[in-house]
C-alpha cells in the first residue's frame, strides 16, 4: 500500500481571459480532471462552495462551460482574523474534439465535486477493425 | 556647490545620497501591492495546506477551508489547549481499467495543520459541519476570553 504524499497548497487560479466579467467579484479556474474511456467523457472538477442549484452547464457548438456562484461564507458580524483564501466564482471553458450526445449529459455534485458526464456519440465510438492475414499472391516453391 | 558639480544628473536634483534608494524602494512597494494586495483584504498566502480563514465574533472562532472532495469521516479535527489541528486524505481513486487521461489537475494526498487559535477555547463544545466541500469549524471562546463590557460609573 503506498504511502499518499503530502498536499501541498495551491493558490486559486484566477480567470485571466480576454473577457471581462459583467458582475464584480473575482472569479477563479476550478481544477479539473478530464479522462475518457470507450464511451464516454468524464470531467471532475473542484468547486466547493457552489451548492447543485448555483451551477451553470452549457455546451454550444461544441464549447462547454461551466460556471458556479458561491455565496459568501460568514456573517457580517465576524471580523477577519487570518484570510488565506479568497471567495469568489468559478469559470472554465472547454472546446470538446469528440462528438458528444447531447441529450444524455448527466451532472452530479457532490461535497463540492462536479462529475459531468458526457457520453460519446454513436458515430465516435471507437469501433474495432479486425485485420485479417494477408496471403502473399504468389506462392514459394 | 562643489557636490552640486560633482553630481550633476540632469533627470533628478541632488536631495541625498539615498534618493534613488528611495524611489527604488517605493516603486518595489507598488509592485508588492499590485501582485499581492486587494484592496480591503489582508492576503497572506499559506504555507501548509489547506488555507484557511479565521474570524472570530464576540463568543466564537470559526476557521473555514476548502476541502473539495474530502468526505467528513476522512477528516479528524482536535483542539488541545489553543490549537487546532486538522488532519485528512483524499484519494483520486482510478474509474476503472482503460481509461485515458486528457488533464489531472486535481491533488490525492493528506495533510495534517495544526492552527493556533489566539484566545482561550471551550473545547468541549467544538462544532464541525462540512457542506458543499466547505468545512467549518465553530470554537466558542473560552469564558475569560469573551469581551467583557465595562460600565462607567
Amino acid at each position: 500500500m503506498t504511502d499518499l504524499k503530502e498536499l501541498q497548497v495551491k493558490n486559486k487560479q484566477e480567470v485571466a481571459g480576454p473577457a471581462e466579467q459583467t458582475r464584480p467579484g473575482i472569479v477563479f479556474t476550478p481544477e479539473v480532471d478530464i479522462f475518457e474511456d470507450e464511451r464516454q467523457i468524464t470531467l471532475l472538477a473542484d468547486m466547493p462552495g457552489v451548492a447543485p442549484e448555483d451551477i451553470t452547464i452549457d455546451l454550444n457548438d461544441s464549447v462547454l462551460s461551466l460556471t458556479g456562484e458561491v455565496k459568501p461564507f460568514k456573517d457580517d458580524d465576524e471580523k477577519n482574523v487570518i484570510v488565506e483564501f479568497e471567495i469568489g466564482r468559478y469559470a472554465r471553458q472547454f472546446t470538446l474534439s469528440e462528438a458528444i450526445d447531447q441529450s444524455k449529459i448527466e451532472a452530479k455534485l457532490d461535497d463540492g465535486v462536479l462529475r459531468l458526464t458526457l457520453p460519446k456519440a454513436e458515430k465516435a465510438m471507437p469501433r474495432q477493425i479486425a485485420v485479417t492475414a494477408g496471403y502473399p499472391p504468389y506462392k514459394v516453391s | 556647490m562643489f557636490a552640486r558639480r560633482l553630481f550633476d544628473f540632469p533627470s533628478v536634483g541632488w536631495r541625498h545620497p539615498f534618493a534613488d534608494f528611495d524611489r527604488l524602494s517605493r516603486q518595489m512597494d507598488q509592485l508588492t501591492q499590485r501582485m499581492m494586495g486587494r484592496p480591503g483584504l489582508a492576503w497572506q498566502p499559506a504555507r501548509v495546506f489547506p488555507a484557511i480563514n479565521l474570524t472570530e465574533d464576540k463568543g466564537n472562532f470559526y476557521v473555514r477551508a476548502e476541502l473539495p472532495g474530502f468526505k467528513a469521516d476522512a477528516l479528524e479535527i482536535s483542539v488541545t489547549g489553543k490549537n487546532l489541528t486538522i488532519t485528512g486524505e483524499r484519494k483520486t481513486a482510478p474509474e476503472g481499467e482503460k481509461i485515458r487521461y486528457h488533464r489531472k489537475e486535481r491533488d490525492a494526498g493528506k495533510f495534517s495543520r495544526v492552527i493556533g487559535l489566539p484566545a482561550d477555547v471551550d473545547a468541549d463544545n467544538v462544532a464541525a459541519k462540512m457542506v458543499n466541500g466547505i468545512l467549518t469549524i465553530t470554537i466558542p471562546k473560552a469564558e475569560k476570553a469573551k469581551p467583557r463590557q465595562i460600565t462607567i460609573n
